[in-house]
């Protein structure tokens, strides 16, 4: 037999990767701000957060290539997908679009995953509550630097205000996919592997509108347009130039050792 | 060609001047290590406010475990003595062996001296 124990495998797999992906595709994307920050140490700070997102990423798609039975590495799955094959949400595959944005899209998704880690702390699989306990601490800093740009972006100056209230309007049609039940979430939440991204959606907005609240910026009605489709593979125009840029020198060389 | 191709793709609004009135303060920061009695000076770094400060502390100088314990202070609040003053400061402690404890027999059992 041992049939109903692959599905539910694969099904474990598919969403341990959305989780994987999405700490994955913005490891990438906030590593674009080293050299490009407004001061070094801002350089610091965002580089540290995407160092924390690709250690979460590692330890997870090791444990994807375990459960699908593919027996794929971690760099194997990083580095060899292709686009339709990644089930990150495309919040995080958007290109970086100043300093606003960006902090306005790391206090929306560390919020997201702080809720996310505090939940798969007691997940079923060993390996994915040792990365959520993990990671819940690095993730607490991750919203803590977002929330203090937030606040004096919001609460600056004139200008900073407005760009941080665009921002928030930038951002908006993209958060809601972050909460969407696919069918594999909605499996790991049986299975006691995951968590119900539904589940999460309160608390995490409650977070965000408190901060922007505290701004003195607000947070903008639902948007007409919003992103769906992620966890399926279907993503953005931005996608393949970011993986084209993460996986270029991999592919060229094949096995290559560094 | 690289300095065209710069040129031609800023990073968007991601480039403030880093002279003039928009620089951050400066401030010194102090990490007590894990092992280590007191707070010791590491360096410095620039920061908006004292908040912000205490957390590029944190990202700058302790991402290899190097400290449980961050101190931050603005470097315009410290007062330090100037190269000028340093003979009249430090020079006429040169020739006073007097002042340094080595007149005593210590005894053999006495640790931490």
């Amino acid at each position: 037999m041992g049939g109903p124990t692959v599905a539910t495998n694969l099904l474990a797999a598919q969403y341990i990767q959305g989780l994987a992906d999405d700490a994955l595709v913005y490891a990438q994307r906030l590593g674009e701000w080293v050299s490009r920050a407004p001061q070094i140490e801002e350089d610091m700070a965002l580089a540290n957060i995407g160092l924390d997102l690709l250690g979460q990423a590692r330890a997870l798609l090791t444990r994807v290539g375990e459960l699908d039975g593919s027996g794929r590495s971690e760099d194997d799955l990083a580095y060899l997908r292709d686009e339709r094959e990644f089930r990150n949400v495309h919040l995080l595959e958007q290109e970086v679009a100043g300093f606003g944005f960006e902090m306005a899209r790391l206090l929306w998704f560390a919020s997201y995953q702080w809720e996310l880690y505090a939940g798969l702390r007691t997940s079923v699989d060993e390996v994915v509550a040792g990365v959520a306990a993990k990671a819940l601490k690095e993730v607490t800093y991750h919203r803590d630097h977002a929330t203090q740009w937030v606040l004096r972006l919001g609460d600056g100056t004139a200008e900073s205000h407005e760009r941080m209230q665009q921002a928030l309007v930038d951002v908006e049609p993209y958060v809601t996919e972050l909460f969407d039940d696919d069918p594999a979430s909605v499996a790991a939440a049986e299975s006691g592997v995951g968590v119900l991204p539904s589940s999460l959606e309160d608390a995490v907005r409650a977070r965000v509108s408190a901060v922007v609240e505290e701004a003195t910026v607000a947070l903008p009605e639902s948007a007409r347009w919003r992103s769906r489709g992620g966890r399926d593979g279907v993503h953005s125009r931005p996608m393949g130039y970011l993986l084209a840029e993460m996986q270029h020198i991999a592919r060229s060389n094949p096995g290559a050792q560094w | 060609m690289s300095a065209d191709a710069r040129a031609a793709t800023p990073p968007a609004a991601a480039t403030p001047p880093v002279t003039g009135p928009r620089t951050w303060p400066l401030w010194e920061v102090f990490v007590r290590g894990k092992r280590g009695l007191s707070h010791v000076h590491v360096g410095s770094l620039h920061a908006p406010d004292a908040t912000m400060a205490l957390r590029n502390a944190r990202d700058v100088y302790t991402r290899r475990q190097e400290g449980v314990s961050i101190w931050v202070v603005a470097a315009r609040d410290i007062t330090a003595s100037s190269p000028e003053e340093r003979d009249s400061f430090f020079d006429p402690a040169a020739d006073k062996v007097y002042r340094h404890p080595t007149f005593y027999d210590v005894p053999e059992d006495v640790e931490y001296l």
